[in-house]
């Protein structure tokens, strides 16, 4: 295998790496805290598209500065975390935390039917598009071949988004809550932590990651109806492989799949589709909680 | 005996002779939408009595996907009746489920829901690649003979119907038999307290297991029922992932109360989704996500639960694990 | 969100319309079935355009306002009353709506479908039911020459999607002679982008047998999003031309990140279905591709001095504020069909046709159409074929749209087998009795 094309598969396989890791990572965290499997995770991700495609149309027809459309995918992540947080976190879920767990994940399905409906009522079904930031970061050779610079860009969001993560969880008292509230939720409320304030807050920045996946790849893609439905089952098996709720096994999910999907459509592409497949089928026969899946409990 | 003709045996024999004479009384429209009802309340019984055990599967539209499928494929190597493509795409499923099992009987609580479902997103990616079996756009179905007559137009869906309402009667009595013997006891056991159970001297891997195989029975049942019924097979309406959280939906509509509320619940689903269609062609799924948010939210024991707070004081039912 | 509010106001208001409508049952009127994507992918890039052509020509049918020889109101002199909805969700579902719409409803023709899936599964049951279906877009040949072999009641009014493989392949061999040394497949992993390839690929063996298929075919999950991997791997390979059969969504993101990659400049490209989205892209829309319409519609029919064309163009333009793309053509075209079969089967009749002498009429029929003529010709005069037109984007500044240069018109008889022969063994026979 020659050199160019080993650094192409590394490039291509960090970049779709880092897409699935944005979008996987707010459903990983919303389930390590809250065992809940978040199916309007993909609903998250099609708000995000469709608000920051919308901002970022007014902010260049109004002729601001250029970057401040970036500004605009972030403004729109972090609106849409507030907001899903207090209606699905707050409206609904709370209602229904000292249930079975599938119905929870139910009524998440039954709000994300709603949500997609939600969407053609607000956006109708015209696609819509964002170009502008993509356009403005221009691109670069690597390896004899042309990169956008956008694309190249994520990488660096997905790294900062798993350090910011790992600190957080690690170095702050906010982190050291939530381990204590991810292993013995009772026990913790006993000792004195606001559980339900820790869950809104947890539930808020998995919407705002759910969202900031989307808003980020706006740019890149036409916005339209069905983009939510495809997120989820790739979010999905990212977290599967990687192992549920591990926010470290995400990561190396979004990696083994993104490199591997890369070497396949470079040197054996008839066996693309399989790809994730076929990760996620060897994991769940030899390693079925996953690669990296935080210690359970088992309680008598 | 007289145990076994308890009020769910009168109720369901009473249902069997109601649909039968109605079968020849109703539209054809309607009739097709009793004919999905079964085959999906079929395979929302499945998911009852792994429900019993504590168990949720979010991806059993892999074995009705594998039924129905079963059927088309029987059909091109000659197997046109209908007993035998049923038989086979049940068979098919059973089989499916009891491989799948020693995997999946380790697993409890969402592990198991979600590996389910991750089964079920790989049958789909291998159809959705394999030309030979048309891809997306699936295969056709013939319809199918009963003991050598094939009936013909309007016939056919009532002798389909027919067919399928006996078998489903059979198999409902079946299942309430089942659920209320010593081993369908257990699964109420495995939900509330697995490690008691195993002192027992009860195996809780092999008890859900066996359930396993059960409710992959009843969905290969319920996926050959609706192949004939449809008269196609295709990866998008039969196993991706969406039409596994129907089949949850019809049991939460239901309610884990009685087999027979499946099947009320099942058409209820069928008959709220045609509405929805038809009346609000944009936004059915907007009504249909609703009307299962308010059921979760304020009929939390499905619709049968209704027919309980009508009938005299509700006993105390089992509470939910936690 | 009051604008939501309001919008799903006005839904509720339809629906109610639509209600009141079905209950008052008029006999007066000819109730049409329009299936087509109001939800989900497939909505933007065609359900929608089709749903306005849909309802724009039912009006100007209604109102008898059309050129000739359409200019006579409604099907046979009664008013068309076009039940439009949703083709989401698969076969089962549709082949479960298709039964209410006939049986509940009582509609009297279906006219519709564009999924390849939704054809495929609702072609029996149509016949089952002795419904008139006219089937708009749906490209499979499957439909025809597997699963209904001795068609009574469905039609299909545009070419199947071998005609437009085998008419790309045509102009690759005319307009690059010797050019072309490989080429490779860019097309989704289901059906219709498998189909696609095949075709495309066995005719290029006999018209273009210099130029060799790569090794490395691409398919991708379809609504993947994402084709860094896939525009490497092109820009890596040593052919120059690449196939593809991408269409909506998944073609605007492929072109956004393609064009930020110089991938069009560097490759050609052969997009069989590109006018689907190349009005909308306005400006961002490549120039110098060659793009299909699977026949004389849309961004090939822009410029016909045909009258019935003309009133489309105009009214369209005016109604929406926006050219009309192949979908609208499509469905429109199917709607003129049947409306061709009501008249001639009226005035041969005296009166009102029955659905047996619409279907006589329509069988074997030659009728105009926007740009030439739509002949019956083929599965026992239930298949239609059309000239195909293949041409190369270019961006008219003047009119602000782009507009195509170097186009060839490929007759019927060129690109689509003979009665009687199947695609899949036509192509690899070498496309005996083709006539070019």
């Amino acid at each position: 295998m020659d050199l160019q094309l080993l650094i192409v598969i590394i490039v291509d396989g960090l970049i779709y790496s880092s897409y699935l890791f944005m979008v996987a990572v707010g459903l990983t965290v919303i389930f390590g805290v809250q065992k809940v499997l978040n199916v309007t995770h993909g609903s998250f991700f099609a708000f995000g598209a469709y608000l920051a495609a919308t901002l970022i149309g007014v902010w260049y027809n109004a002729e601001l500065p250029a970057f401040g459309g970036f500004l605009m995918i972030f403004l729109a992540a972090a609106f849409l975390g507030v907001v899903f947080g207090l209606v699905i976190e707050r409206g609904l879920l709370r209602y229904l935390y000292h249930r079975d767990e599938h119905i929870v994940v139910l009524a998440t399905f039954a709000a994300f039917l709603a949500l997609e409906d939600v969407i053609i009522l607000i956006w109708a079904t015209d696609p819509y598009f964002a170009y502008q930031p993509m356009e403005l970061l221009g691109w670069t050779d690597i390896a004899g071949l042309t990169f956008d610079n956008y694309n190249l860009s994520m990488v660096g969001v997905s790294m900062t988004i798993a350090l910011i993560m790992w600190f957080t969880l690690t170095r702050t008292r906010f982190g050291k809550i939530l381990l204590a509230v991810i292993f013995d939720r009772e026990m913790s409320q006993s000792m004195g932590i606001n559980v339900n304030k820790v869950f809104l807050v947890t539930f808020m920045i998995g919407a705002f990651l759910g969202a900031l996946g989307g808003a980020y790849v706006a740019p890149t893609i036409s916005v339209q109806p069905g983009i939510g439905v495809e997120v989820v089952v790739l979010a999905f098996a990212v977290v599967v492989i990687g192992g549920m709720g591990s926010i470290p096994g995400a990561l190396i999910g979004a990696l083994v799949v993104g490199i591997s999907r890369a070497a396949s459509v470079h040197l054996l592409p008839e066996v693309e589709l399989f790809v994730i497949y076929a990760i996620m089928a060897v994991v769940l026969v030899l390693r079925p909680e996953g690669l990296f899946a935080p210690p359970q409990a088992r309680k008598i | 005996m007289t145990r076994f003709m308890d009020k769910t045996f009168w109720g369901l024999t009473i249902g069997l002779v109601v649909i039968l004479v109605a079968n020849f009384l109703l539209e054809d429209w309607l009739r097709f939408i009793g004919l999905q009802s079964m085959a999906r309340g079929a395979v929302a019984l499945g998911l009852l009595i792994l429900w019993r055990a504590g168990l949720v599967s979010f991806g059993h539209a892999l074995f009705f996907g594998w039924g129905a499928y079963a059927v088309a494929l029987s059909q091109k190597i000659g197997i046109t009746d209908a007993l035998l493509g049923i038989i086979i795409g049940t068979i098919a499923s059973g089989l499916l489920a009891f491989a799948l099992g020693f995997l999946l009987r380790r697993y409890r609580a969402i592990f198991f829901a979600l590996l389910n479902l991750a089964f079920s997103m790989i049958l789909y990616g291998v159809l959705a690649k394999l030309e030979v079996l048309g891809s997306t756009d699936g295969i056709g179905v013939k319809q199918p003979s009963y003991f050598g007559i094939t009936p013909e137009g309007a016939n056919a869906h009532i002798t389909l119907f027919c067919f399928t309402a006996i078998i489903v009667y059979i198999v409902a009595l079946a299942v309430h038999r089942y659920l209320s013997s010593t081993l369908g006891a257990m699964t109420i056991a495995v939900r509330e307290n697995e490690i008691r159970l195993e002192y027992l001297g009860y195996s809780a891997e092999k008890a859900i297991h066996v359930k396993y195989v059960f409710s992959g029975l009843l969905a290969g049942f319920g996926g050959a029922v609706m192949a004939l019924a449809v008269g196609h097979v295709d990866p998008d309406s039969m196993v991706y992932w969406p039409n596994s959280g129907d089949f949850v939906f019809i049991t939460i509509l239901s309610g884990t109360g009685n087999v027979a509320a499946t099947f009320i619940g099942a058409l209820a689903f069928e008959l709220i989704r045609t509405f929805a269609f038809d009346y609000a062609p944009q936004i059915w799924q907007l009504l249909m996500g609703g009307t299962l948010l308010v059921i979760v939210m304020f009929l939390p024991n499905g619709l049968w639960s209704l027919t309980e707070h009508l009938g005299k004081r509700r006993k105390s039912a089992p509470s939910p694990a936690e | 969100m009051t604008f939501g509010i309001k919008r799903s106001g006005a839904l509720f208001a339809a629906a109610a319309l639509l209600a009141g409508t079905g209950l008052a049952q008029a006999q007066d009127k000819v109730k049409m079935a329009v299936p087509t994507f109001l939800t989900g992918a497939g909505a933007p890039a065609f359900g929608i355009p089709a749903k306005k052509g849909s309802e724009l020509i039912v009006r100007g049918i209604n109102e008898g306002t059309l050129p000739a020889p359409y200019n006579t109101p409604g099907f046979a002199g009664r008013m068309v009353d076009a039940i439009i909805y949703d083709e989401a969700g698969g076969g089962t579902k549709q082949v479960t709506e298709l039964r209410n719409k006939v049986q509940k409803e009582k509609v009297d023709l279906v006219v519709g479908y564009i999924s390849s899936g939704t054809c495929s599964a609702v072609t029996n049951v149509a016949e089952e039911l002795k419904i008139l279906t006219i089937e708009t877009v749906c490209g499979t040949p499957r439909v025809f020459e597997e699963l209904d072999k001795n068609p009574k009641y469905v039609f299909r009014t545009m070419n199947h999607a071998t005609g437009n493989n085998v008419s790309a392949a045509h102009y690759i061999a005319k307009t690059r002679k010797g050019q072309v040394k490989g080429f490779v497949g860019l097309n989704q992993n289901y059906a219709w982008g498998q189909d696609s390839w095949r075709d495309f690929e066995l005719a290029m063996r006999h018209l273009a047998p210099e130029a060799k298929p790569s090794s490395k075919q691409q398919f991708p999950k379809i609504f993947a999003g994402q084709y860094g991997a896939e525009i490497s791997a092109l820009l890596r390979g040593k052919e120059k031309l690449v196939h593809s059969s991408f269409w909506g969504g998944d073609l605007e993101a492929l072109i956004g990140q393609g064009s930020a990659r110089g991938l069009f400049h560097k490759k050609d490209f052969v997009l069989t279905v590109g006018e689907t989205v190349a009005y909308r892209l306005g400006k961002k829309f490549p120039q110098g591709l060659m793009i299909g319409a699977r026949g004389p519609y849309g961004m090939y029919a822009v410029d016909d001095p045909n009258p019935l064309n003309q009133w489309f163009q105009k009214e369209y333009r005016k109604a929406y504020g926006e050219p009309p793309a192949q979908p609208a053509y499509q469905y429109a075209q199917g709607i003129l069909a049947a409306k061709y079969a009501y008249d001639t089967a009226a005035k041969k009749a005296g009166k009102f046709p029955t659905t047996d002498q619409v279907i006589e009429a329509l069988e074997g029929a030659t009728f105009p159409t926007f740009v030439g003529e739509v002949k019956m010709a083929l599965s026992k005069g239930h298949q239609a074929v059309t000239d195909d037109l293949w041409g190369v984007t270019v961006w008219d500044e003047k009119r602000g749209e782009t507009v195509l240069k170097d186009v060839i018109v490929f007759p019927a008889s060129c690109i689509m087998p003979p009665e009687g022969v199947a695609s899949i063994p036509w192509l690899e026979g070498g496309m005996k009795g083709a006539k070019c």
